[in-house]
């Protein structure tokens, strides 16, 4: 395909690629040694980079003092119900925006672009009062509710692309076979689009994972707060435990991160396809 | 196509333009007796702040310092990834790690890192002999602006890559065949062929991220808040501060101002980049 590579190119391509290797793994590597470290050597010179003893104490700590369990089940249900309901409804919006034309579709699209440029502290205020009067405040239902919202623009845009790569006749065909349009895209369709759509959730799970202001703002019980507000809890106080700190990042990273290592191809043509047609 | 509008607006756009008329009023969780309409007065005091200037700064050096590199890199990547290699793909994968974690929680990490005592940025820049002694990274107002660019630098690159090298993949095996026999060197295929072909990807990719980079508070709310003494604040940073303090009035100015911003620049970017998008298709 591209042409011959010289021997000068090729150790320069691999000496970059390692290194932004290294400089990509090692930040993950470090956080991970420090929370298998002693609470009392994570302060010690000179610093280990291999530890001679590991130690689980950070972690009992955390779950133990913190109750890190109870962050950690929240945000597992808000995200994978948030992301669930977000990819299914989206589904169904990319569908029109791709196979139909009408005379608000550009407006939409535009209208989805715009609330990538919405500060969320413009709208946390009138939120709140808003989900006072549902009765949604430090309730999951609620952050569920407004995470749906949040994850709707950009994937609907990502699903569109999505559609558009599939071309019209495979639902045609199914229709002229006697199926009515909405049985021909559950039935035709959809097992085609089953990539992006494992990409959609995906990315919607991990977006509702990492989220923090909103929910700050919204949850405020221990029983309701999810790992991110919990976080920003250690951190609050004058003095972080950079111990504590490290084991709930171990543990709030690697959840997203096997996603990722499970799903990388299908995430990267899901974002590809949808964001270049878009 | 109604769920996801019905959510939409009255997630989002509802709240956005409630909060909007709070730009117009009086409006301090410190004295709530008090929310009359007082006109432009929130966007005067926020023009008259004395650190207007060093926000506005620092959101223009957050937003080129971190998306030229990024692009740069990714690019690179993208290109010495076009090529297949034994592990490519646990390559990728591995690669594409910083993209799940939140921005808040990498300003952590990054904090820890830089750490002026504890921190294993000194130690190793001590080990390679960079420096002779510690170097209180988060205290110094430029220092601790390098250290968050790096920090979005780590994050931002893998997009920008992934984007790249899929439109890379769809320029056809001819184009280059044909400029080879042309005797094109690598620069000017680089110019004349690969970046023309896969422009609209660029430009969408860049586009939305200097979008997303603008209106992402959370790294720099994680790794500095804003400090030294309110020297890294971006416009939103600066925005989550004043709302914490209750003036919800002018946070929303603010917040009015980010929004009108990143229109201008969407449309002067789409006028600015549209001409030769049209040439090409």
């Amino acid at each position: 395909m591209i042409g011959k590579e010289t021997a000068v190119g090729r150790a320069v391509r691999i000496v970059f690629l390692v290194l932004w290797l290294a400089f990509t793994v090692f930040p993950l590597y470090w956080i991970a040694i420090t929370s298998l470290k002693a609470p009392g050597d994570i302060f010690s010179f000179p610093l280990a980079y291999w530890p001679e003893h590991f130690s689980l104490e950070n972690y009992s700590e955390l779950f133990n003092k913190a109750d890190f369990g109870t962050y950690l089940t929240n945000s597992l249900i808000v995200a994978t119900v948030a992301g669930a309901v977000a990819t299914a409804i989206s589904m169904l919006s990319a569908y029109v925006l791709a196979r139909f034309e009408f005379r608000t579709k550009s407006a939409l699209l535009t209208a989805a672009l715009v609330t990538q440029m919405i500060p969320a502290f413009i709208a946390l205020g009138p939120l709140y009062l808003l989900m006072t009067d549902l009765k949604l405040v430090d309730n999951r239902l609620g952050l569920i509710l407004v995470y749906i919202a949040v994850c709707i623009p950009f994937c609907t845009v990502m699903l569109r692309g999505f559609f558009e790569n599939i071309p019209d006749a495979l639902e045609e065909a199914a229709m002229i076979d006697g199926l009515s349009r909405f049985a021909a895209l559950f039935r035709v369709l959809l097992p085609v689009m089953r990539p992006g759509i494992v990409a959609a959730f995906i990315f919607n799970f991990v977006n509702c994972w990492n989220e923090l202001f909103l929910s700050v703002t919204l949850m405020n019980s221990d029983a309701n707060k999810t790992t991110p507000t919990a976080l920003n809890g250690f951190i609050s106080s004058f003095n972080i435990d950079w111990g504590s700190m490290s084991a709930a990042a171990v543990f709030t990273i690697l959840p997203t991160m096997v996603l990722f290592a499970f799903a990388s191809r299908h995430i990267v043509q899901g974002l590809t396809s949808g964001a270049v047609k878009g | 196509m109604a769920p996801a509008a019905i959510f939409v607006a009255v997630f989002t756009y509802y709240p956005m333009i409630a909060g909007s008329q709070m730009a117009f009023r009086h409006w301090d969780l410190n004295d709530l007796t008090d929310t009359s309409w007082v006109g432009l007065d929130n966007f005067h005091r926020v023009f008259s702040d004395p650190n207007w200037g060093t926000v506005l700064g620092n959101t223009g050096a957050w937003v080129i310092g971190s998306i030229v590199p990024q692009l740069v890199i990714g690019f690179a990547l993208a290109l010495w990834l076009r090529r297949r290699f034994r592990f490519r793909g646990v390559y990728q994968a591995l690669i594409f790690f910083p993209w799940a974690i939140s921005g808040f929680l990498i300003g952590i990490l990054f904090r820890w890192m830089f750490n002026s005592e504890f921190g294993v940025v000194n130690d190793l820049l001590q080990k390679a002999g960079l420096i002779d002694q510690p170097v209180a990274w988060l205290a110094d107002p430029h220092k601790a602006m390098i250290a968050v660019l790096i920090a979005n630098i780590w994050y931002g690159v893998t997009f920008f890559a992934i984007m790249i090298l899929a439109a890379l993949q769809s320029v056809p095996d001819e184009l280059y065949e044909a400029a080879a026999l042309d005797g094109a060197g690598k620069a000017r295929t680089l110019f004349q062929i690969t970046i023309p072909y896969i422009r609209v990807t660029l430009v969408l990719t860049v586009l939305l991220r200097v979008i997303w980079i603008f209106n992402f508070p959370d790294l720099i709310f994680g790794m500095t808040g804003g400090g030294p003494n309110n020297q890294t604040h971006i416009v939103t940073t600066w925005m989550i501060k004043i709302t914490q303090q209750g003036d919800y009035g002018k946070a929303s100015a603010l917040g009015l101002l980010v929004v009108a911003g990143l229109l201008l620049f969407t449309v002067f970017f789409l006028l600015a980049t549209r001409e030769k998008r049209e040439v090409r298709s």
